[in-house]
């Protein structure tokens, strides 16, 4: 069978499924998303990895280490009909298992790896993750001599991030359990004190009943993990009915309908900063019609910015929807190493771009983390004329 | 109480109000929604309340058809505070608490009196009600039964003379030979394993493993000591131990627990036992009438079979067996009845707790039937749209029916410990607890005060009317009682 070329997503649309009601335990606010009469074509499956550690291929000679607590199955088929989910059930090898007493570790060659003709494992979220750190990762591509040797023969190695479990969202394991799926619900926006945090979509309401719990394994940003700390509830929400509307029996029928409608529709409105927003995505696997992409929303220091992973139909259905909202210091980190690569590393260039002096511009990398870029001797003058600057004093020249 | 102001009049009635619907669905056990210890510390603080200003209506709160879990704290409360008592009310009080103790299963009522130990209550009253409750009693079964219990008791009264009960109970009852068969028996069971079978059930269940008898050749010879309930319990345990399960009379059991078992069965269990388990639960709902009878007209009913009808570990579907079983009364009771689901379902036994709960669309569908009274039976938390319900009911009442011409009682089985009250669905509609929908007709006669219709003088005089027929109702020893309570 012959399929069209990869569809390539250029913003998150919810194209083909619905918003419903939300439901709020404390500071979380879940909005189911509805997809009335789901295909089956696309199932997703869970399968459980028990090892403290994994390492994961990501290109020539760069592993992706992470804690991985359970992989994806995507099993499609590909003239359209409805097919069973197998994904745990039918395992092969995956990876090895070494023991090194204290831990053991899982060594796997892809995120996402082919199983057989239909099927295929992916890491969620680690995908989209890893995606994410290795933005710019080669380093600068211009020997400058401002740079770290280190960096000017590796790259940037070890990139790392920091992201909290779900298990450590304050109030988030009850929030699930208490929610109430829907009928052919397939997916949920998740919010925390009403800041969006995470988008989870797949291809039909079973595989969502039965991945339900596993958003308390997937990660969140540090943001997010405060604000389930430091609120206890969220907005207060009422839609109501204005009675002056309603005549009879239908058309208070109609004003619920409307009532529900509206729900949805600013629920929409609140997760404005994922969907909708234009994304940079990338390509990863071909699986028949679907196209499994990673992408990025572009990165606005003064917005939310998510990344993450989808997997999209030929017709641009969205049928696999997982993301991750950064953290400030995530965005930031990312932010930087961007305006480098926009003046091909040049840091007098990229100190001009932001407005700044190249001493304020090496400071900036070396409170973001990245201070191992940077030669050490410009690093010492730049903290020298920061302190000499603090010992002026504000008011002298 | 004359000198109330009517400000002062409403508060009372809203707070009786309040507790006696807290006292029909708080169980202090875990819910969906909240965990064991919240609904502990809640409906304690209300105890406390309602003991402290109201002492009178919180004793006579005993006869208004609570759950067996308040009648317990109510009793256990209002012995500990004997002092507070006002002379005019002491003889009614003690008449009550002995009235609502004889009422208890016997498990409960024990439980009571050793906590009085546990509480260090001690006074006249006090041991005059264990002494009268023991009277009224089987004590050589009961101190068998329910040894740690009536042992806990009896030693804090000291009164332990009649014949064995002392001997049986306390220090050295291994060396003696008892008269008593019961206890002989009792003491032999230790020693050999012939003698159990003529013993309790639960006394002899610990005992057979003691002996190593096999749970299949045990289940089998005990049948005959087992009550109902224990029967009931063992069914899935004897399947287990591949014994025949205990046989037991459905049409003897209360429709709820009867529809809880029905809920518990597997789809495949179910589809054998269906008919059987419908004739036993509608005869079960006959039962239920006859003891309170309910005559209804057009009725529609709109019941929650949300995912929070599961209720919680503790209390496991009892949401969803509530809604069940008022559907199986309230059909039976009405003339032209039609149940409105919030997730539809052809057969309601073979509905699990599943799906958002969705109470608009199914309230819309039952007004549009036209019925004289819609019951609606829900824990009240509504999510698709949230307070979509609480909307339609307040259009409804204010602009489509301002006449009151359909009647709607909202009953709700979860007590929902943050606002101390019965979560209701809308303020236009009276809230009343229904913990067992045997109890839906006392619920229906309460509703008039959930919706504030009735002033208090009402809700008082309703309140002692239902006391003085439940002391009237053991008539016979209500001499011997009075006379035990008064000081």
């Amino acid at each position: 069978m012959k399929f069209a070329d990869a569809k390539i997503i250029e913003a998150v649309t919810l194209a083909g499924l619905t918003l419903a009601p939300s439901q709020v335990s404390g500071s979380i606010r879940l909005v189911p998303v509805l997809r009335p009469g789901a295909p089956g074509d696309l199932r997703i499956a869970r399968r459980q990895y028990d090892e403290e550690l994994a390492g994961v291929g990501a290109g020539k000679d760069c592993t992706y280490f992470s804690y991985i607590p359970h992989g994806l199955v995507m099993s499609w088929s590909d003239d359209g009909s409805a097919i069973a989910a197998n994904g745990s059930q039918l395992k092969g090898r995956d990876g090895r298992v070494r023991d090194f007493e204290v831990a053991k570790i899982r060594w796997m060659q892809r995120i996402a790896q082919r199983e057989t003709g239909n099927s295929l494992r992916l890491l969620p979220l680690h995908l989209a993750m890893e995606g994410f750190l290795s933005l710019y990762f080669s380093g600068p591509n211009i020997v400058w001599t401002e740079y770290s040797k280190r960096v000017v023969r590796h790259g940037l190695t070890p990139r790392t991030e920091w992201a909290y479990d779900g298990e450590s969202i304050a109030g988030f394991e009850n929030a699930l359990r208490i929610f109430e799926i829907h009928e052919n619900q397939v997916g949920v926006l998740v919010f925390v004190a009403d800041a969006m945090a995470s988008a989870f979509v797949v291809s039909t309401p079973d595989d969502y009943r039965s991945l339900h719990r596993t958003l308390l394994a997937d990660f969140f940003g540090e943001l997010i993990w405060q604000y389930a700390l430091m609120y206890k509830t969220v907005m207060p929400l009422t839609v109501g009915i204005d009675e002056a509307d309603v005549d009879d029996l239908a058309g208070l029928r109609e004003a619920v309908s409307n009532v529900r409608h509206r729900w949805g529709e600013f629920h929409g409105v609140m997760a404005a900063d994922l969907l909708g927003r234009p994304v940079r995505s990338q390509s990863v696997y071909q699986a028949g019609p679907f196209t499994l992409q990673r992408f990025m929303t572009d990165l606005d220091l003064d917005k939310e910015n998510h990344f993450g992973e989808a997997i999209v139909r030929e017709d641009g259905t969205m049928e696999y929807l997982k993301t991750y909202r950064l953290s400030a210091a995530q965005a930031r980190r990312a932010y930087l190493l961007s305006q480098l690569a926009v003046a091909q590393w040049n840091l007098d260039d990229a100190a001009t771009s932001l407005q700044t002096t190249r001493n304020e511009l090496v400071l900036r990398l070396e409170k973001a983390g990245f201070g191992y870029l940077i030669e050490a001797t410009l690093r010492t003058a730049a903290s020298k004329s920061a302190w000499l600057l603090r010992k002026k004093g504000p008011f002298e020249k | 109480m004359n000198a109330l102001t009517a400000r002062q009049q409403q508060v009372a009635r809203e707070d009786l109000v309040l507790f006696i619907n807290a006292c029909f669905a708080c169980t202090g056990q875990k819910e969906f929604y909240s965990d064991g210890g919240r609904q502990r510390v809640s409906i304690d603080f209300l105890h406390r309340y309602i003991l402290g200003n109201y002492r009178l209506l919180y004793a006579r709160t005993l006869a208004a058809g609570i759950n067996d879990f308040n009648a317990s704290q109510i009793i256990v409360n209002l012995l500990a505070t004997g002092r507070l008592v006002e002379s005019a009310h002491r003889v009614e009080e003690g008449a009550l608490i002995a009235a609502a103790l004889r009422r208890l299963p016997p498990q409960r009522a024990w439980r009571v009196l050793a906590t009085l130990r546990e509480r260090e209550i001690n006074n006249r009253r006090s041991r005059a009600i264990v002494r009268e409750y023991a009277g009224s009693r089987d004590i050589v079964f009961d101190s068998v039964k329910y040894r740690t219990k009536v042992r806990s008791a009896l030693r804090h009264t000291h009164d332990t003379k009649a014949g064995e009960l002392g001997a049986f109970l306390f220090r050295g009852w291994k060396q003696h030979v008892f008269a008593t068969p019961l206890y002989e028996a009792y003491r032999a069971g230790h020693y050999g394993a012939a003698a159990i079978y003529k013993l309790p059930f639960t006394i002899a269940e610990g005992l057979a493993v003691k002996h190593g008898i096999p749970r299949d050749v045990f289940l089998q010879k005990i049948e005959a000591q087992m009550t109902d309930g224990e029967k009931m319990r063992m069914q899935r345990s004897a399947d287990r131990a591949d014994a025949k399960s205990p046989v037991v009379d459905w049409t003897r059991l209360p429709l709820t627990k009867l529809t809880l078992y029905a809920l518990s069965l597997t789809p495949e269990q179910r589809i054998v036992e269906g008919e059987r388990l419908e004739a036993a639960m509608s005869t079960a709902a006959r039962h239920a009438l006859r003891r309170s009878p309910l005559r209804l007209g057009k009725v529609a009913a709109v019941l929650d079979n949300s995912y929070s009808s599961f209720g919680s570990s503790e209390k496991r579907r009892r949401p969803l067996a509530v809604a069940i079983a008022s559907d199986v009364i309230l059909r039976t009771a009405s003339t032209e009845y039609r149940t409105f689901w919030s997730t539809p379902t052809d057969d309601p036994l073979s509905t699990r707790a599943h799906g958002q709960t969705d109470l608009a669309t199914p309230i819309l569908d039952a007004l549009d039937w036209g019925p004289e009274l819609l019951v609606i039976v829900s824990d009240g938390c509504e999510n698709d749209p949230p307070n979509g319900a609480s909307e339609v009911l307040r259009v409804f009442r204010s602009k489509l029916d301002p006449e009151h011409k359909v009647s709607i009682v909202h009953c709700n089985p979860v007590f929902d410990p943050d606002d101390y009250l019965l979560k209701p669905v809308s303020p236009f509609v009276p809230t009343v607890g229904l913990r067992d929908a045997e109890d839906l007709s006392t619920m229906l006669g309460f509703a008039r005060f959930a919706d504030g219709s009735e002033s208090l003088g009402e809700l008082e005089a309703y309140l002692a009317a239902r006391s003085t027929s439940m002391i009237m109702e053991r008539k016979p020893s209500a001499a011997a009682l009075t006379k035990a309570s008064a000081p």
